[in-house]
């Protein structure tokens, strides 16, 4: 329900974080993400922000040089799924300080937990970047 | 120390796969990565296991297989320390899925984990659990997750929540124990426990009547407080995005408004107020406002109709159309598809806006606007906008055109008020977009010309100024082709003008060099050369001063390659020359189109058509023109293009009637006719067709066959019609197929041996046919072909094609090889396999085509086989 999976995706076209809520196979993991990059990629600044693709829709957002794409159920609200990878961004920007590529590529593993604090399942869980963070910096401090 | 060994720290990997240059550098490192951590993992490696782990989701992320890891992400797992459960976890949920049974050995410890002491371990269950479980382990740990609902912690009560709904989809039974405890989250303070709280319920409500009901008495007013409490809450830090208090527990609190209101009018009435002031009050400057909004509208939309709010939602969403943001637009026309079946008047308020953005740059926004006025087309408005989308379609792109195209030839056949109208629409379609313009559109117009009797002249003319004007989209080009055809005649004497029309002139000469034109142009495919073919016979009778030159072009397609327009331009050539009288009864003028058949045939014939469509034949013209004879061994001959017509000529109707009996009775009925040399009698119109639903059992031939048009004197009832026409013309139709008939059978063989014949000889080959039939089907015959080379040179790329008429199914067997040396030192054997459906009514007849590489060079032979045995 809701989200289905959530893809970074640097400008040449590298996954750098990829999240999936349902099961598919890694060809058929491998196909989807070629395809939706393509799409997104070749989209110019004007264009909106929602792409078809398939059975659901693909919500994306630049930021330098990181595309976030966030694939969708068709009944999902898209504005707010924009706000969501805002929201996403947001997070990690506070955690790591100015997050770049390199930071999200070299601390994957953290990427990944706060990832999982914000959406399980699909579905959104928390937006409150304390609360998100909260675990996270306890593990930082305990290791 | 080895560089690569489990020692290499994460980053230091990330790096050497970062500095790779190529892809099968890449491969490299991550091969020897594997190969140590697979080393690792089978030392039993306690210290760098969790690093390994780390290494391996990249691995996996970048898309190789990481099977041998699995274990790893259990043993870690197992663990005591957090950091290394935390990994393990982590490991689990992305290198794992549902489907592995792996999964199983995990539930122990999960089941201890739910139980620990640390709640942060607890938490990293739950959320492994919601993420990947399966419904075994669902079932299993349900109990513990309904426990930990009511937990100290908030952080656990949110994540048990959603896990809550992951058990509740896999284990539908297991929800009734899950209502209860909802109702008591839904009044948390919580945001995060209120949020997924909220998310529970509406997987509950979809899930049950019983709990919608529920939920709907007990919780409705306390949601609305809630809701009200979000939404006049002052400055909260922690949630605020942009100046609004959470956003998405707004938007959450609206879905779920929605559900509960969804069918039920009280509920509805309750959520009246809150949802005017959100509409209202919500700033619509920053997304975040304007995603509520969207929410809002939405809810409005779908609960009880509350006349006020509806024109407020509408009202939003007419100023989201005009804003300049593509997403707020393109989430408005989104909108406003479900508002049209809602309230159509409103929206057709915002017509022109709508309209604007079906020509937006934006390709997204186009489809959606596309879609939009689709729905917002009736009666008063279908002409203005039938002009703009015509306008528009002259300068879309071209992958925007086939859809646009298609969405307007649609609107035009529902709702033209008038034929002309209808007739001019579709014109101008066809000259702008004519390629993207599916086959059973334009046959539609065809039915529609015929009908419109008083419109012949005026259609023709107007075809021929377009066709002089550019001829370049097919399509255009084959309805001018039949049009012109038809009523050349309007054409040249300006018959039947109307009030709005300037005569032009056109002479004869004229008519036929459009359609000489046509058939000569080098991009022509087949069904309109073929088309052309047909015109020239009825123009050679319509006007028989041009005869001869209408002979010339005719004989010219005689040695065309195809055996369509071969067999065509023979056939006719012949009438042409010897069979003058017969001439004009058989080109006149078509009758009526039935148009209530012809629609309802095509509904029915959906199916039907997809399965014609598929296999490529367009009513026995094979529409691969570059080599319709290789098709017939791609589908093993299952619709071979024309053959060599069968010798009945007086039983075709018969032929006609014989729906059922072969598996594509409308093909074999027209084209039976074809081979009959009748074709020129039932295929005047020679366009494809769907075939008609097998269940048509009734005599009308008209019913047989959509195109299946029998051009006879104006006679009242078409079925009587056929019979004496037939009568009289198969006594013609003898003498036309002097040229084909085949040699009379060999002696008949009684016995169910059949003896070999040689089937085919030139002087470099020889063919021969063995044959042998199974007892039981004596439909069936196994055919062995042997090859055998006379010359002495050896022949390469050997292949061997064949051919049979409807009523035989033939399937070809691999050849032994492909090369056949010279001087018959081995000859190459394949294996055929004809059913005869007409078994002992007609024999076999084939036609082959062989294609070998001699000295680098290609020869093709051709020929017919027509000496099979009787009764095979």
């Amino acid at each position: 329900m809701g989200i289905r999976f959530i893809l970074m995706v640097n400008k040449q076209g590298q996954t750098r974080l990829a999240q999936y809520f349902e099961y598919l196979t890694l060809e058929e993991r491998r196909t989807l993400e070629g395809e939706i990059v393509r799409k997104c990629l070749a989209r110019n600044e004007q264009q909106c922000s929602f792409v078809e693709h398939r059975t659901y829709k693909i919500v994306y957002r630049r930021y330098a040089s990181l595309f976030f794409l966030v694939g969708v159920d068709n009944e999902e609200n898209e504005l707010a799924i924009l706000e969501f990878i805002h929201l996403l961004v947001e997070t990690m920007d506070r955690h790591f300080g100015n997050v770049c590529e390199l930071d999200i590529m070299f601390h994957l593993e953290k990427a990944h937990f706060m990832l999982e604090e914000m959406v399980m399942n699909g579905c959104i869980v928390e937006t409150s970047k304390a609360n998100i963070l909260a675990p996270i910096q306890l593990m930082d401090k305990t290791s | 120390m080895n560089p690569f060994s489990s020692g290499t720290r994460l980053r230091d990997m990330i790096r050497a796969i970062r500095a790779c240059k190529t892809a099968a550098e890449e491969r490299a490192v991550i091969r020897k990565e594997c190969a140590s951590i697979r080393a690792a993992v089978s030392d039993n490696d306690n210290d760098y296991r969790h690093r390994n782990l780390a290494k391996l989701m990249f691995i996996h992320m970048l898309g190789y297989p990481t099977h041998f890891g699995q274990m790893e992400c259990l043993k870690l797992i197992a663990a005591p320390g957090f950091p290394e459960k935390r990994i393990g976890y982590l490991g689990l949920m992305l290198l794992l899925d549902e489907r592995q049974e792996v999964l199983m050995l995990v539930t122990n410890s999960l089941k201890q984990d739910l139980n620990h002491a640390n709640q942060y371990i607890v938490g990293l269950a739950l959320c492994a659990l919601g993420n990947i479980c399966s419904a075994e382990m669902a079932r299993d740990l349900a109990p513990e997750v309904e426990r930990l609902l009511q937990f100290r912690d908030p952080n656990i009560r949110k994540k048990a929540a959603l896990c809550s709904i992951r058990i509740v989809k896999k284990v539908p039974d297991l929800a009734e124990n899950f209502v209860n405890p909802v109702a008591s989250l839904l009044k948390e303070k919580h945001h995060g426990v209120l949020l997924t709280g909220i998310q529970l319920c509406i997987e509950l409500c979809n899930h049950s009547e019983e709990a919608l009901e529920y939920f709907r008495k007990k919780c409705t007013e306390g949601l609305v407080k809630v809701l009200k409490d979000v939404v006049n809450s002052s400055y909260a830090p922690e949630y605020d995005i942009s100046g609004i208090a959470d956003p998405f527990l707004h938007i959450r609190l609206l879905h779920l408004l929605r559900v509960l209101g969804h069918g039920d009018a009280d509920a509805s009435d309750s959520m009246n107020d809150i949802l005017a002031q959100v509409a209202t009050k919500t700033e619509s400057n920053k997304n975040a406002g304007n995603a509520i909004l969207y929410e809002c509208v939405e809810t409005i939309m779908s609960i009880e109709d509350i006349s006020g709010l509806r024109v407020l939602a509408i009202n939003i969403l007419g100023r989201f159309l005009s804003n300049r943001d593509n997403n707020i637009r393109y989430v408005a026309l989104n909108m406003l598809m479900k508002a049209v079946s809602v309230d159509d008047q409103a929206v057709q308020r915002h017509r022109t806006t709508i309209l604007e953005c079906v020509k937006d740059s934006d390709a997204s926004i186009r489809k959606r606007a596309l879609e939009l006025i689709y729905l917002l087309v009736n009666e008063s408005n279908v002409k203005a906008l039938t002009k703009e989308l015509i306008d528009y379609l002259q300068v879309s792109d071209q992958d925007f055109k086939g859809d646009l195209t298609a969405k307007i030839c649609s609107i035009v056949e529902k709702l033209s008020p008038d034929k002309i109208w209808y007739i001019d629409q579709m014109l101008k379609v066809l000259f702008e977009a004519g390629n993207h313009v599916k086959d059973e559109v334009w046959h539609a117009l065809i039915v529609v010309i015929t009908n419109a009797s008083n419109l012949h002249g005026y259609t023709v003319r107007l075809l021929y100024k377009a066709i002089q004007k550019s001829a370049d989209q097919e399509t255009l080009v084959r309805v001018a082709v039949w049009c012109i055809g038809e009523y050349g005649d309007m054409l040249v004497n300006n018959i039947g003008m109307l009030n709005l029309e300037d005569p032009i002139t056109v002479t004869e000469n004229d008519a036929v060099d459009v359609v000489e034109t046509a058939i000569k142009h080098h991009s022509s495919d087949l069904t309109t050369r073929a088309m052309c073919l047909i015109a020239l016979l009825k123009l050679s009778s319509r006007f028989p001063s041009c005869s001869q030159r209408i002979k010339d072009i005719v004989t010219q397609s005689k040695g065309s390659l195809l055996l369509e327009l071969q067999q065509r331009s023979i056939e006719f050539d012949s009438i042409i020359e010897k069979h003058q009288n017969i001439r004009s009864a058989l080109v006149e003028r078509m009758p009526v189109l039935d148009e209530a058949t012809f629609s309802g045939r095509k509904a029915g014939s959906i199916l039907a058509a997809a399965v014609s469509t598929s296999l490529n034949s367009v009513n026995g013209v094979s529409t691969s023109a570059a080599a319709p004879l290789v098709d017939l061994l791609d589908l093993g001959a299952d619709e071979p293009a024309t053959a060599a017509p069968t010798s009945s000529g007086g039983n075709f109707l018969q032929d006609l009637l014989d729906v059922g009996t072969s598996p594509f009775p409308s093909q074999s009925g027209t084209t039976q006719a074809q081979k009959n040399g009748t074709d020129v009698l039932l295929d005047l119109l020679s366009i494809g067709s769907p075939p008609p639903e097998n269940s048509s059992s009734a005599p009308d031939i008209l019913s047989l066959s959509q195109d299946n048009k029998i051009s006879v004197s104006p006679l009242d009832s078409l079925s009587s019609a056929t019979a004496p026409s037939v009568q009289a013309s198969s006594t013609a139709m003898m003498d036309l197929l002097d040229g084909f008939d085949p040699s009379p059978p060999p002696t008949k063989d009684n016995g169910t041996a059949y003896p070999p014949i040689v089937a085919f000889e030139s002087s470099s080959l020889r063919l021969m046919f063995n044959f042998s039939k199974q007892s039981g089907s004596p439909q069936v015959t196994e055919i062995v072909a042997n090859f055998t080379n006379k010359s002495s040179n050896v022949y390469t790329n050997f292949i061997f094609q064949a051919a049979v008429p409807k009523f035989l199914q033939l399937h070809l067997e691999p050849a032994s090889s492909n090369t056949l040396p010279g001087n018959g030192n081995e000859s190459i054997t394949q294996k055929l396999r004809v059913t005869n459906s007409q078994h002992g009514k007609k024999s076999m007849v084939m036609r082959i085509r062989i294609s070998y590489k001699l000295n680098n060079k290609d020869v093709l032979e051709e020929g017919q086989i027509s000496n099979f045995p009787r009764d095979l």
